[in-house]
Formats: C-alpha cells, structure tokens, sequence
C-alpha cells in the first residue's frame, strides 16, 4: 500500500505535482496516466525518496521510504533503462545492487533467467538496446523479489513481444498479491494491464477509479451521419424525439446505436445519406478529453493547441 | 535480440508465503536483511573494479609513477659525479613520478561519483541504498583505501629502486621512509578524496576534475608569473601552499624555507577533505537525487 497525502513539488514557479492524494492498493495493478510532462516521473521519485517534496507526504506501509531497512526486498523500481552505468556488464549492475541489500548472488542469476538476458550477462550495458535496458531495469526491480512494484514506462522501447510479455508478467505480479503501480502515457496499453486508474495532468488528480468504472462512464456509442439534406433531415428526427448533436466538421451524431431505425426513417422520407455509421467514443478519446482540459485550464494563449498536438502524435504511433 | 520469453517471473507460488500480520499480500521470500554500511562498501567495491576507467586509470597512475620515479633516478645517476649526491635524500626522486599520477587519481575520484549522476546510475543507487550519507561514506572508504594501497605501492616499489640506483646519496632515516611512502601515499589518497567529494558536489565528470586539476597546478603556475614586490607575501604564500610543493614536504625538498613542514601537508589535506565532505553531505541530503 502506498499512500500519498497532499504531495506538492514545486521547482521555482513551476509546480510540476500539485497538492496529489491518493492510495496505490496491493493485489492490483494500478495504472498511473498522464501526457507526457504530467507529473508521472517526479511523483515516482518522490515516492522512492529521490526528489524531496515541497509538501505533502509518501508513505509505503506507513513508512517513509528512508525507513525502509531492505529497501529492495521491499519495493523494486524501474525508473529509467539508463538509469545504469554503460561500461559495467549486466550481471554486475545487477550484483552491486543485491550486495547493496545483501540479497544472495543466486538471486542475480535467477532474475537474468527471468528477463532472458542470461547469454548477455557479461556484455557491457552500453550495447544494449533500449529493450534490453528496460528489461535489465525490471531484472533490478525483480532482484528482492519485493512485494511492492514501481515501473516507470516500462513498455518504452519493447518490441510487441516485449510489450506482450511485460503485461503478462505485471499481471502475474498482482495476482501474487504484489502491489503494482505502472506510469504510461499510453491509454490503450493501461486498458489491457491496469485494474485500477490513476489520471493526473498538469501535476493534479484527474481521476482516481477503477477501469472498469471509467470505461463504462466514457465508452459513449453514437452513430455519425453525414447528409447532403441536413435541414430535412433534422426536422424528420426532431419530429420522431431523436435528439441530434452536430458535431464540428459537418456531420451529425445520434445518441445510442440506432442506426437501423435512422437508416430506415431516412428511407421513409427519401432522404439521401451519405455517411450512416455506428461509433465507440475510445477511452483514449475521452482520456485525451480529461487531460486537454486540464492542459486548457492552467496553460497559457497557446500552449493547448501544443500540448494536444504532441499528445495525437503519441497515439498515432500505437 | 531473441530471448526466451518465461510468460511469468519464475518466483511464485512456493515462494508466496502466508501473508504477513500487518500487511496483508505478497512477502518477499528473500530474508529480510537489515543493510548497514558493509552492505554499502561491498556495492561500492563491485562498481570500482567492474568498470574499465578504473583499471585504466590505475594503471596508468603505476606506470607514471613507477616509470618516472625510476627515470628520474636513473637519469641523476647517470648524470652526477661520484659523490655529487652527498647528504641528499634517495626518495626525493620519487616526487615527479607522484605529482604526473596525482591527476589519474584525481580522475578516478571524481568519476567515482560524477560518472553516476552522468549516466543515471545515481538514481538506481539511491534506490537501493536510501540512506545518503551511507552511500557517499562508502564510496570515500572503498575509493580511499584503493588509492591509498595502490600508491603505497608504487610509492614502496620507486624508493627501494631509487635507493638502490643512488648508491652514492645518505641512506634515508626511518622518519623519512615513513613519510616518504605512507606519508605521501596518504596525501595523494587524501587529494583523490577531495576530488571524488568534488566530483558529488559539482556532479559533473569534466567540470569537477577542471576544479582539481586548476587546484593542483594554478597556484603553482600563479605565483611564478606574480612580479610584483608588493604582492610578495601572496606570491610566497601560493608558492608554499600550492599543492605540488606540499607534496614535497614529504621528501623535505620544500621551495621555501618555512611554510608547511613535517606532516603538516597531511593535515591541511584532512582538514580540507573533512570539511568538503560535510558540506558534501549536507548538499546531498538537501538536493534531490
């Protein structure tokens, strides 16, 4: 369990994390999402007693994380793939960090088995690709076997498979009754891992809720049409009660999944549709929405407009 | 890279112990151990031999120190009269070799800690030991003795050559051996503490070995272009503070006369070093990692 309470970070003017309160829960894999520059990375430091925070304070099991006596056997993090010196091989990036915390040499072995960098053990970190980094950094959030989990982005990098085998194995971590607390940017790849949502922009709680509730509340269905006889077509939906919102570039947008019943009204009154298709608002629609308002709320003239764009540019990649 | 791909860690379930009392869900089956300061310097001492900057560092801090000890000996030998060396101390020859390798062990110290906020290793560091000062002390103690060892070493190896090549100067006294090989092996150790101390509080390999190397050499350099007679007493005071002829107090060939003398370089450099390493430690505790 962790709980944050209040937690600030501010550097200079900047707030990068404001006034944060919520609880990481054991047994689930808890997603933590935000745009890019939301907070996700200064929060986790803060949790691990890297940054101090402004206000506000991290517990982890009541304690502060300075507390911890073993803290590796306690909680495991990735942070950053790079986070790791170029010139020293895998095994003994790996081998410092359990003498660290006196955790047995055969337990460096056995987390190399489990990412499968065993036959790269003795190479140098610096050739590793950005693949092999990140899965040398869960290997290190592995080694004390913890009962806490932290992965900052850890799909970054992966190859499908890599991404495949990351999600089963966050799974398999909560259903040992791990707490597993992972930061993406990426809804879609939160859909298919976390059990519970963590949405921050701008530093501040966006939502806290379980996926199931937020998919429910945002998976709207609608159905898009497009008509060169607009007004008749209005007239005839208002006169049978269906409620019409026009939507921006043109084209009309129904409530609910009643396109056979509008399709054959349409017919009734021989109008001509051009376009008459049922839709799902995605839940990366409607986190893009939950995360451009609060850009819009806090930034200046232009910075929205920026902001959204760098963010569509990250789904389009996935 | 193809890797074998196990679906799940291969932990779980004999490992899945009943849950604790007060915290319910998963316990690490790994033994808790409560980590103290030798679980530090174990770390440390994995992180300075499993990089190559050590070795090459090192090795080059033998090679100069052995190679120019030894030349400059031979070189006097070959040079001098037969009883031109009359009354001088055989160690002596050992300076120029120190002072060249001083800036390798200055370089190791500072990559030390430097080259872990440079590649991010710092973070990971910290994650596994949350205690700061823990991590800085190991660092000092485990880079200390290495420097320390290491320079003795070759500090022994250059005096028992060079008194053997000069056969024609006194025999040392047995003050004068101590100080000639544990003494400045201890300073130049000391002067690689300053540096790797530097190196956490700059945080930046170049710029914090730039800080050392200007404060081995600049007030050497300094005080020999300062003409003027009205800075006279600054002029001497550069001269006989300066690293380099601290250095060579130890083999009593100061440039001046008073100044430092005896051991006193030794504890200018503690003095030094302890008070760098308590505001090391009250910046490291006071910064974000």
């Amino acid at each position: 369990m962790i709980e944050l309470e209040g937690l600030t970070k501010r550097y200079g003017e900047k707030v990068a994390v404001n006034n944060l309160t919520f609880a990481v829960r054991p047994g689930i894999v808890t997603g933590f999402l935000g745009p890019n520059g939301a907070g996700k990375s200064t929060t986790m430091r803060m949790m691990l007693g890297l940054d101090r925070p402004t206000a506000g304070d991290v517990r982890i099991d009541g304690k502060h994380y300075d507390q911890l006596k073993d803290p590796l056997t306690y909680i495991g993090a990735l942070l950053d793939a790079k986070a790791m010196h170029g010139g020293r091989s895998a095994y003994h990036h790996l081998l410092c960090l359990a003498q660290s915390n006196g955790i047995p040499n055969k337990r460096v072995h056995e987390v190399l088995d489990t990412v499968g960098l065993t036959a790269v053990a003795r190479k140098k970190a610096k050739g590793f690709s950005l693949g092999m980094g990140q899965r040398l950094g869960i290997a290190g959030a592995l080694l004390g076997d913890p009962r806490i989990l932290m992965f900052d982005e850890p799909v970054n990098g992966l190859d499908p498979e890599g991404i495949h085998w990351i999600r089963n194995l966050m799974k398999s971590l909560a259903a040992q009754g791990r707490t597993v607390f992972v930061s993406s940017h990426l809804m879609s790849e939160m859909a298919l891992t976390a059990d519970h949502l963590v949405v921050i922009g701008q530093g501040r709680l966006l939502a806290d809720t379980s996926m199931a509730d937020f998919i429910a509340q945002n998976s709207r269905s609608y159905v898009r049409i497009r008509t060169p006889q607009r007004e008749r077509l209005l007239d005839v939906l208002h006169e049978v009660g269906v409620t019409v919102v026009e939507s921006g570039n043109g084209s009309l947008e129904v409530d609910g999944s009643k396109a056979e019943y509008i399709g054959e009204l349409a017919a009734q009154h021989h109008i001509v549709l051009h376009e008459l298709s049922p839709q799902q608002a995605s839940l990366e629609e409607a986190f893009m929405q939950l995360t451009a308002e609060s850009v819009e709320y806090h930034a200046h003239s232009d910075a929205p407009a920026v902001a959204q764009q760098a963010w569509g540019d990250g789904w389009k990649g996935n | 890279m193809s890797t074998p791909q196990p679906p799940m860690p291969q932990a779980a379930p004999t490992w899945q112990a009943a849950p604790g009392p007060s915290h319910p869900g998963y316990t690490s089956p790994i033994p808790v151990v409560t980590t103290h300061l030798g679980h530090a310097i174990a770390s440390e001492w994995t992180k300075i031999k499993s990089v190559r900057s050590t070795m090459w560092t090192l090795g080059v801090f033998v090679l100069l120190v052995i190679g120019v000890g030894l030349g400059a000996a031979a070189l006097v030998a070959a040079n001098t009269d037969p009883g031109g060396l009359e009354g001088e101390n055989p160690l002596s020859f050992g300076f120029f070799g120190l002072l060249l390798g001083s800036i390798c062990v200055i370089t190791l110290g500072v990559l030390t800690t430097a080259s872990e906020y440079g590649t991010g290793m710092i973070r990971t560091t910290m994650v596994a030991c949350p205690s700061r000062g823990r991590v800085l002390a190991a660092k000092a103690i485990v880079f200390f003795v290495v420097a320390f060892v290491v320079t003795l070493v070759s500090a022994v190896v250059v005096a028992l050559a060079d008194v053997a090549l000069l056969d024609d100067a006194r025999d040392p006294t047995g003050g004068e051996w101590l100080k000639g090989t544990v003494g400045v092996s201890l300073y130049i150790a000391l002067l690689g503490l300053l540096s790797l101390i530097i190196g956490s509080i700059i945080r930046h390999s170049a710029g914090a070995i730039t800080i050392m190397i200007g404060l081995l050499l600049a007030p050497l350099v300094i005080a020999l272009f300062m003409f003027a007679q009205s800075l006279e007493g600054l002029r001497e005071a550069l001269f006989e503070y300066s690293i380099p002829n601290q250095l060579s107090v130890f083999y009593a060939n100061s440039l001046s006369e008073s100044g430092p003398s005896g051991w006193d370089p030794l504890w200018i450099a503690l003095g030094v070093t302890a008070a760098a390493f308590a505001g090391a430690y009250a910046l490291l505790e006071k910064r974000d990692v």
